[in-house]
């Protein structure tokens, strides 16, 4: 790790200021992975700019009846906010499927968004990785990939996003807002996350020197039937190797309205709008639920040892939707 | 000398440092505090195979705080030409810094040494080292038994006895399956951590190890050192599980506190201990199981093939697993060796028996499977009288109670031996079992029993304990033979200057020291008067087993257990919960029944870990694992751990001088074939491949 | 002019205030580790990976090896050897300690960190990744052995006294509840 200096910034434009757009400094908000990737030699900032005193730190209501949660509320306050549980129930157990109790009391909503992949070979700097070292290759193709993309991968890159948290925004149309040297901005989280293509370095929208001041979650009644569901190799305190966000609303037996997305399959959490459109307005059964989940991973280029996840999805999407449409049948 | 209860042995006794350790106040290797300390950075190799070609130093040696950069052009030399405490020579991987030679990924190449841990980290960060590449071979599979050889470790390389051919032509029965075990890291929660300095004409190492004289012996050997200026001592060891001999940070910190003169700390990241810490090799087993109707076997052959460095032998002997567990007619086993450019394997947790139980077990279960016969009742058609190969005399063997006892705990009488017809909402539920055995071992050892003037007692005996509890074990064993109460007794360990003792391993550390200090406290009772005064200094009783070790007659001596898990499989995600396990042991007298049981399950949970969880992955582009870390390798969490008991049937041997056998070991050995057996009995699915991932469930079908 | 790279601050440690500079560099579990001699505090992975080094931050448990020392000025911080009042051992000590909950003793202190943050979080009504349903009408979960597992899954023990913790950790909450 290389010397740096560092900044606590107390208001957002200040935080800006004191980044200055330098492309060798970071913001620092509860540092799970930022000082991680400092310590592998990943990251080698010349400056941090400390953005845990911002006040950011708080779950409101938002204009038009959603929820504006903060950048610097952490995991474990938002899993824990009660309008996040009782509105958007599955936002709270993908938060809770994240880490440890240790790891959610530090990590923050924005560098949750911001974290990056856990791909062994990115993680190690003398391996070669284009999202790491651009053009140097991409070993994971013919490596190991089992825990690899399935979907919106390209063959420079096959990283998966690790956000558990993510995957649930995605779900629920959350919105990024950021502030700028030039002011505020706010970006989809659908658009938030650059496809893969031929620069894998790239990950996000956010313009250079951009602080991450917030997501505001839309009014989504449907999320109060909510569920993330996520599987691992081992039962707590492992990233995702298949993980489904879902809500879903039946009426009259027809699926009125369905919110679905994928983790750990892509270099983004994956919003499966294909099989949303598929459900829509479709009797709420299992053989349906299989169909939007074709339909959704038709899209899927497998390598040679990652197959198991289409089936995985697959199955998951069945079983969480069928849980889900159970329980409302009630 | 052998004795009845006295009352400490056997009742529950909380560790001894117990209070130190759940306050923070034990110390551990890299917390001992000196004066004038330097902290050594290891920088590794980042290639495969080849030479080094230059070491950049000039730059590095500019940075703020940096005081010296080892390599191999300055760094001082070494021998490997000895033998060392444990019988074999050293593996040459621990003479740093002697060549420009690299054998494989992670090999080291230099020591930085700064003023401060941060100092030396980035300048070992931008130490720059150029290599000649070679081309490299790290891979390892079954197809690679036509490049490897018999190799003897601390088990003989093949046993034969009886005709294998006719064996299986006569059999109504044949089960031939081969069974697949990943490359496994021991990973004890403490790194590997030493200081080393020079004080008064003797070289001082504070270290985290197994057996501080084994340690200060390769060091005195490595450095041509008389063994007598070296002390090495390793109070609080945060688990070793095999991984904690002699090692690349002990040299390193020798090295540098010669050159500088002053204390020197090396403290291996977690990273780097998975490519300097020792590892359990890949296993690639071949299993033929020939039986009659009835299930007697005629045929028991077993062949194993393992992994070992370029430049250093381990044979980790899977194959041995069964040489003393079941009677055949012919009995047929064998350890292979390949060797790659990968570093050197080591003993990691029941070294042979883990693996070889795996296979062997599972085997078993096909075979009963096979035969419709219960997995129990084929283990008992097979029970021998005497050893299977050897001929001799069991000292006791109570295999057969431990499953009698467990199959009544766990409700075995109540299952229902088909497969895949259990369901518990989206859980498909089955139970299986598995037989183990660890050997009996007692090693030399000496030690001091000393009765104080103020009616205490202390005791020096150059024990480590690693997490097993052996400085409580000997605390009751001490008590018991002095016939005090526990709280009069004292007893020192971890310190090389206490007389020569066995390691901490092999299950043979408690049964070697016990009777060691047994001797010395029975040989002290002697030659106290009582009512006479005891002066100032004490008075002293010391013992050497040696003699008495060589005297004990030949026997298959060896602690059994046997092993049950319930499991449930989501057939849909391929997610598999160990819901319960039960092991029942017959390991001799249990000295302390409190640290025994969590010893035992311990074991078992490794077993669970080995199942499920555990594989290092070894990238064949590269030549380094992939996800070296502990993100990247899974051992088992709280999360993945059910209620699991562990107990233990009378399992007395009149004619053993100490009666206590070792349970470090055998708590792990058939814990994963029990596991993998009830995978079976849930899904109808066998998985010969560990760990039973869930891609590896998903993808072998079965689907529900 | 480069930014400074090493800072004067003052840490809060178990009650007392330490003034030292460090370097920027320097993690929470370094400057206690190596410059305030409170080794209790454990260095397992130094990646965020195991949770040997717990500690109380304000009140919250937390990994210290991947907060900044830097970063941690202004706040509260509670070791292991912070935890007992005096020579009466926390609740949660004297459990592992009268149920051996550890074997090699180098996990024990971030899991008895954790184990009390852990209690702390379920009387709060913290719902976890084991808890059924997480919406605050189904009232706060018990706190089960399963729910222990998994709030404990951030403290890896490869001792595997896992079975010993869990039971230790009820145990405390228990008596804790009992003297509330």
């Amino acid at each position: 790790m290389r010397e740096f200096g560092y900044r606590r910034a107390h208001d957002v434009s200040g935080a800006v200021a004191l980044l200055d757009g330098d492309p060798d400094a970071r913001f620092l908000g509860g540092g799970t992975n930022l000082v991680d990737l400092m310590k592998t030699g990943v990251e080698r900032p010349a400056l941090l700019v400390d953005v845990r005193e911002l006040p950011l730190d708080r779950v409101e209501p938002a204009a038009g009846g959603g929820l504006r949660i903060g950048a610097t509320v952490t995991n474990s306050d938002l899993a824990a906010h009660p309008e996040v549980r009782r509105r958007y129930p599955a936002l709270a157990q993908a938060v809770l499927a994240g880490a440890s109790g240790q790891l959610r009391n530090m990590a923050t909503v924005g560098g949750n968004l911001l974290q990056r992949t856990r791909c062994g070979y990115f993680a190690d700097v003398h391996s070669p990785c284009n999202k790491r070292a651009p053009g140097t290759g991409c070993p994971a193709v013919t490596g190991e990939h089992h825990n690899h993309a399935v979907l919106g991968a390209s063959g420079h890159c096959v990283a998966t996003h690790p956000s558990d948290m993510g995957v649930a925004l995605a779900a629920f149309d959350a919105v990024v807002s950021y502030e700028t040297a030039d002011g505020p901005g706010e970006v989809p989280l659908a658009d938030f996350y650059l496809p893969v293509g031929e620069t894998p370095h790239r990950e996000t929208a956010l313009p250079p020197g951009a602080l991450i001041t917030g997501v505001t979650l839309p009014p989504v009644p449907t999320a109060a039937n909510s569920r993330y569901r996520k599987v691992r190799e081992r039962a707590s305190y492992a990233f995702a190797i298949g993980s489904v966000a879902a809500a879903l609303d039946v009426r009259d037996g027809l699926v009125h309205d369905v919110r679905l997305a994928f983790g750990a399959v892509a270099s983004r959490p994956w919003r499966a709008r294909a099989a949303e459109r598929v459900l829509t307005g479709a009797p709420a059964n299992a053989e349906n639920f299989a169909a939007a989940a074709d339909a959704e991973l038709a899209a899927a280029r497998p390598l040679p040892h990652n197959g198991y996840k289409v089936t995985l999805m697959r199955n998951l999407v069945v079983a969480v939707l069928s849980e889900l449409a159970e329980e409302a049948a009630r | 000398m052998t004795t009845a209860t006295r009352g400490a042995v056997g009742t529950a006794h909380t560790r001894v440092e117990g209070r130190d350790k759940v306050t923070g106040a034990a110390r551990y290797a890299g917390e001992i505090p000196f004066a004038d300390l330097a902290h050594g950075w290891l920088v590794l190799s980042t290639v495969a195979r080849g030479r080094v070609r230059s070491v950049d130093t000039e730059a590095v040696l500019a940075m703020p705080g940096v005081l010296t950069v080892l390599h191999h052009h300055n760094a001082p030399r070494v021998t490997t030409d000895y033998v060392g405490l444990l019988g074999v020579p050293p593996d040459p991987t621990v003479a740093l810094f002697q060549d420009d030679r690299v054998a494989h990924m992670g090999w080291p190449v230099a020591l930085v040494v700064a003023e401060t841990s941060e100092q030396a980290r980035e300048a070992a960060e931008a130490l720059v080292v150029h290599y000649d590449r070679e081309p490299h071979d790290v891979a390892f599979s079954a197809e690679r038994d036509t490049e490897a050889y018999p190799a003897d470790g601390h088990m003989p390389a093949v046993v034969e006895k009886g005709d294998l051919e006719a064996g299986l032509a006569a059999s109504a029965v044949v089960v031939d399956e081969r069974y697949t075990t990943p490359e496994e890291h021991h990973n004890p929660m403490e790194p590997h951590a030493a200081t080393a300095r020079w004080e008064g004409g003797r070289l001082e190492v504070v270290d985290s190890n197994q057996g501080t004289n084994w340690v200060a012996g390769e060091l005195a050997g490595l450095f041509s050192l008389d063994p007598a200026s070296v002390r090495v001592r390793s109070e609080h060891v945060g688990g070793g599980f095999g991984s904690k001999g002699v090692r690349a940070h002990q040299v390193a910190a020798v090295m540098a506190a010669t050159v500088l003169q002053r204390p020197v700390r090396v403290v291996m990241t977690r990273r780097q201990m998975f490519s300097l810490a020792g590892y359990r090799s890949p296993t690639a087993q071949r299993v033929r199981l020939g039986a009659d109707p009835d299930g007697r076997l005629r045929v028991l052959e077993h062949r194993s093939l393992n992994l070992t460095s370029a430049v250093y032998e381990f044979v980790e002997p899977s194959a041995a697993a069964g040489r003393s567990m079941y009677a055949a007619d012919a009995h047929h086993t064998a350890s292979r060796v390949v060797r790659l450019d990968v570093p050197s394997p080591t003993w990691m947790r029941a070294p042979g028996e883990a693996p070889g139980s795996f296979a062997l077990e599972s085997a078993l279960d096909e075979l009963a499977e096979r035969l419709g016969i219960d997995p129990i009742e084929l283990r008992v058609r097979n029970e021998p009288s005497v050893g299977p190969v050897s001929g001799l005399p069991f000292g006791s063997r109570n295999l057969i109670a431990c499953f009698r006892e467990g199959a009544r705990r766990f409700g075995w009488a109540e299952r229902d031996p088909r497969p895949g017809v259990r369901r518990d909402g989206r859980w498909l539920l089955g139970t299986g079992t598995a037989a183990g055995s660890f050997p009996t071992t007692a090693m030399p050892s000496t030690a001091a029993v000393t009765a104080e003037a103020d009616g205490t007692f202390t005791v020096r005996i150059n024990a480590a304990d690693i997490g097993t509890g052996a400085r409580t074990a000997l605390t009751l064993v001490a008590a018991d033979a002095l016939e005090v109460s526990t709280d009069r007794v004292r007893v020192h360990i971890g310190d090389s200057d206490l007389g020569p003792a066995i390691i901490a391993g092999g299950s043979m550390g408690t049964r070697s020291w016990s009777w060691a200090v047994t001797a010395a406290a029975d040989e002290l009772r002697r030659s106290l008067v009582p009512g006479a005064d005891i002066p100032p200094e004490g008075i002293t009783a010391r013992s050497n087993t040696a003699e008495a070790v060589g005297a004990l007659a030949q026997k298959e001596r060896h602690a059994f257990g046997a092993q049950f898990a319930e499991v449930a499989v989501d057939p849909a995600t391929g997610e598999v919960r160990v819901r319960r396990m039960l092991g029942v042991f017959a390991a001799g007298r249990i000295v302390n029944p409190l640290t025994a049981r969590n010893q035992l399950v311990g074991g078992m949970i490794w077993g669970l870990s080995m199942a499920l969880h555990e594989e290092a992955v070894r990238d064949r582009s590269t030549g380094g694992l992939y996800g070296a870390d502990l993100a990247g390798y899974h051992v088992a969490a709280h999360a993945d751990v059910p209620p699991i008991e562990a107990d233990w049937v009378d399992d007395p041997d009149p004619d053993d001088p100490v009666g206590i056998k070792g349970i470090g070991e055998v708590g792990i050995v058939g814990a994963a074939a029990a596991v993998a057996n009830a995978v079976w009995h849930a899904t109808g699915v066998r998985h010969r491949s560990l760990p039973i991932r869930p891609d590896r469930v998903l993808s072998a079908g079965g689907d529900a | 002019m480069p930014p400074s790279t090493s800072s004067e601050l003052t840490l809060s440690v178990n009650g007392e205030k330490y003034t030292l500079t460090v370097d920027h560099r320097t993690t929470l579990l370094d400057a206690l580790r190596e410059r305030l001699d409170l080794t209790g505090t454990k260095k397992g992975c130094d990646q965020g990976q195991c949770g040997a080094c717990t500690v109380l931050v304000d009140g919250r448990r937390s990994v210290s090896c991947l907060q900044l020392a830097v970063a941690a000025e202004g706040r509260e911080i509670t070791t292991i050897e912070g935890v007992a009042s005096g020579d009466r051992l926390h609740p949660v000590q004297q459990a592992f300690l009268d149920l051996d909950g550890f074997q090699c003793g180098y996990c024990t202190p971030g899991q008895i960190c954790s184990a009390i943050a852990v209690i702390e979080e379920h009387a709060a009504g913290w719902p976890s990744a084991a808890t059924g349903d997480v919406r605050p009408e189904a009232g706060p979960p018990a706190l089960t052995p399963e729910e222990i597992r998994e709030r404990m899954s951030g403290n890896l023990c490869r001792c595997g006294a896992y079975v010993s913790i869990v039971q230790a950790v009820a145990r405390a909450a228990e008596s804790e509840g009992a003297a509330a």
